[in-house]
């Protein structure tokens, strides 16, 4: 099979990589870069666990192609933390208990996090509305909520 | 033990420069080519191995295919790869075509949408896609490239079957067209799913009514039903009923009755033929009624 090379940055660091056509960007990001905080739930767009900013966009990364990727900018839930400081989404997760076997929680925080660039003080129905495609099969979704809320709120 | 979240299989991923380029690639490759936009239902399909292009040709990046445009003389263009969220986004969409907006809304999560087109959603052809119903009560048309020229085709003569439509290899839709809606139409989108918000519909309908001084009771109403038939069904029958006699609520369950009669729904995996004919009835009559009041509170 043809390999192509992209050059694309991911959290801010530049990278260059030879992919198949049919490698997606999340095996690109769990495999070729090792970095395992965006999940595979579904590898069909269902779940949303495996979000990540794509040029400032959130995606579910199990539905683009690696290849599609050159001279794009991705961030993934690594990309929330500066120099081991957890962003103020993280606290409030972290606060209210959002995370219980943790499986949705990157996808919840990019999700949540492109949300408040778009709109920094989201009510709980605009907040519910953009979630709508991040399943969670522990929390019953209110803490998470909540701590989109109170991340706002600061 | 078999892996449930199968890879995509092999194929080559193709990007051309031009769309011309892209035609002629598609028309040299019949059958082992499939074009491409946000994959959100290609992807699927290559993941189940009911779909196996050798060739995924991108369009994505063609010049033309990404705008948006309102001209109230001329209506709304959908370029091929405007995104359902950026045609959600749009004023001009939100405030005249609003069923549309309603009905993308419907589709997948914000995620998805940030990919998944609205042209990929009718191309795709299911009768379950949401945008489809819509778009026809608004009389769209697509506007189709191909190696011999561009052509443009109603949408009620695009739609052949399930995942059918009317283009030859190597033509390529750069375009939606909604021509502007009547002055003071209203309408509404109604689905029935599953659940609230993310999964596909069990049914669906679309009504578009306004006022129209030509019709002997003052009005006209239009019907598209969704995920109860092969393609999308315009109850016909209704809308003359709907424009021929006096608005009054038995005429609406009239209408409703000839909806019900009108699907040719299946059985399967999100609910049965009959349920499915007994909500074309409960949400044709809901829609008209519903219609019918905001015409009046105008
Ligand atoms: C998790 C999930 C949830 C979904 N939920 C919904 C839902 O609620 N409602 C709904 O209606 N749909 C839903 N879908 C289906 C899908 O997201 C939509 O149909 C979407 O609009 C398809 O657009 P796309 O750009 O991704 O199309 P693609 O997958 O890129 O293309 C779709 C089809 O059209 C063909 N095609 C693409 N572009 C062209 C062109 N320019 N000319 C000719 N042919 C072309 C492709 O070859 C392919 O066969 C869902 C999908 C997933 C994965
Ligand atoms: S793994 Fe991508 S949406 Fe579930
Ligand atoms: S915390 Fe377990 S899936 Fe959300």
């Amino acid at each position: 099979m043809k390999m192509h090379t992209i050059n694309f940055t991911i959290n801010g660091r530049k990278e260059s990589l030879k992919v198949s056509s049919n490698l997606t960007l999340l095996h690109m990001i769990r495999e070729n870069l090792a970095l395992t905080g965006t999940k595979n739930g579904c590898e069909a767009g269902e779940c949303g666990a495996c979000t990540v900013l794509l040029n400032g966009e959130p995606v579910n990364s199990c539905m683009v192609l690696a290849v599609e990727c050159d001279r794009a900018e991705i961030m993934t839930v690594e990309g929330l933390t500066e120099n081991g400081e957890l962003a103020r989404l993280q606290e409030s997760f972290k606060n209210l208990n959002a995370v219980q076997c943790g499986f949705c929680t990157p996808g919840m925080l990019i999700t949540a996090y492109e949300l408040l660039q778009r709109n920094p003080h989201p009510t709980p129905s605009e907040i519910k509305e953009a979630l709508v495609g991040n399943l969670c099969r522990c929390t019953g979704y209110e803490r998470i909520i909540q701590a989109v809320e109170q991340a706002s709120g600061e | 033990m078999n892996n449930p979240l199968p890879r995509l299989p092999e194929f080559e991923y193709i990007r051309l420069e031009t769309i011309e380029k892209a035609a002629q690639f598609l028309k040299d490759h019949p059958g082992e080519a499939a074009p491409y936009l946000g994959g959100t239902d290609l992807f699927v399909g290559l993941r189940d191995r009911r779909k196996q292009p050798k060739y995924l040709v991108d369009l994505k990046h063609l010049e033309g295919l990404n705008s948006l445009t309102f001209d109230p003389a001329k209506g709304l263009t959908i370029g091929a790869r405007v995104t359902l969220n950026q045609l959600i986004d749009h004023r001009d969409v939100q405030k005249n075509y609003p069923i549309l907006c309603q009905a993308a809304k419907q589709v997948g999560g914000y995620q998805l949408r940030n990919r998944a087109t609205l042209c990929g959603n009718i191309c795709n052809a299911s009768p379950c896609g949401d945008t489809i119903g819509p778009s026809m009560v608004y009389q769209g048309s697509v506007n189709i490239f191909g190696p011999d020229g561009t052509r443009s085709l109603p949408l009620e003569d695009f739609f052949l079957g399930p995942g059918k439509v009317a283009l030859v290899d190597g033509e390529i839709v750069h375009s939606i067209t909604l021509p502007l809606p009547p002055e003071g139409s209203q309408g509404m989108y109604l689905c029935h799913g599953r659940n609230k918000l993310s999964d596909l519909a069990i049914a669906a309908v679309s009504v578009l009514a306004y006022p129209d001084l030509t019709s002997a009771s003052g009005f006209r109403f239009r019907i598209a039903l969704s995920a109860v038939a092969p393609t999308v069904v315009i109850v016909e029958e209704a809308q003359v009923l709907l424009s021929e006699n006096p608005i009054e609520p038995s005429h609406f369950e009239k209408a409703a009755h000839i909806a019900r009669q009108s699907c040719k729904p299946i059985d399967d995996i999100r609910s049965s033929a009959e349920y499915r004919r007994e909500l074309v009835y409960t949400l044709t009559s809901r829609a008209l009624n519903q219609v019918w009041d905001s015409l009046q509170s105008v």
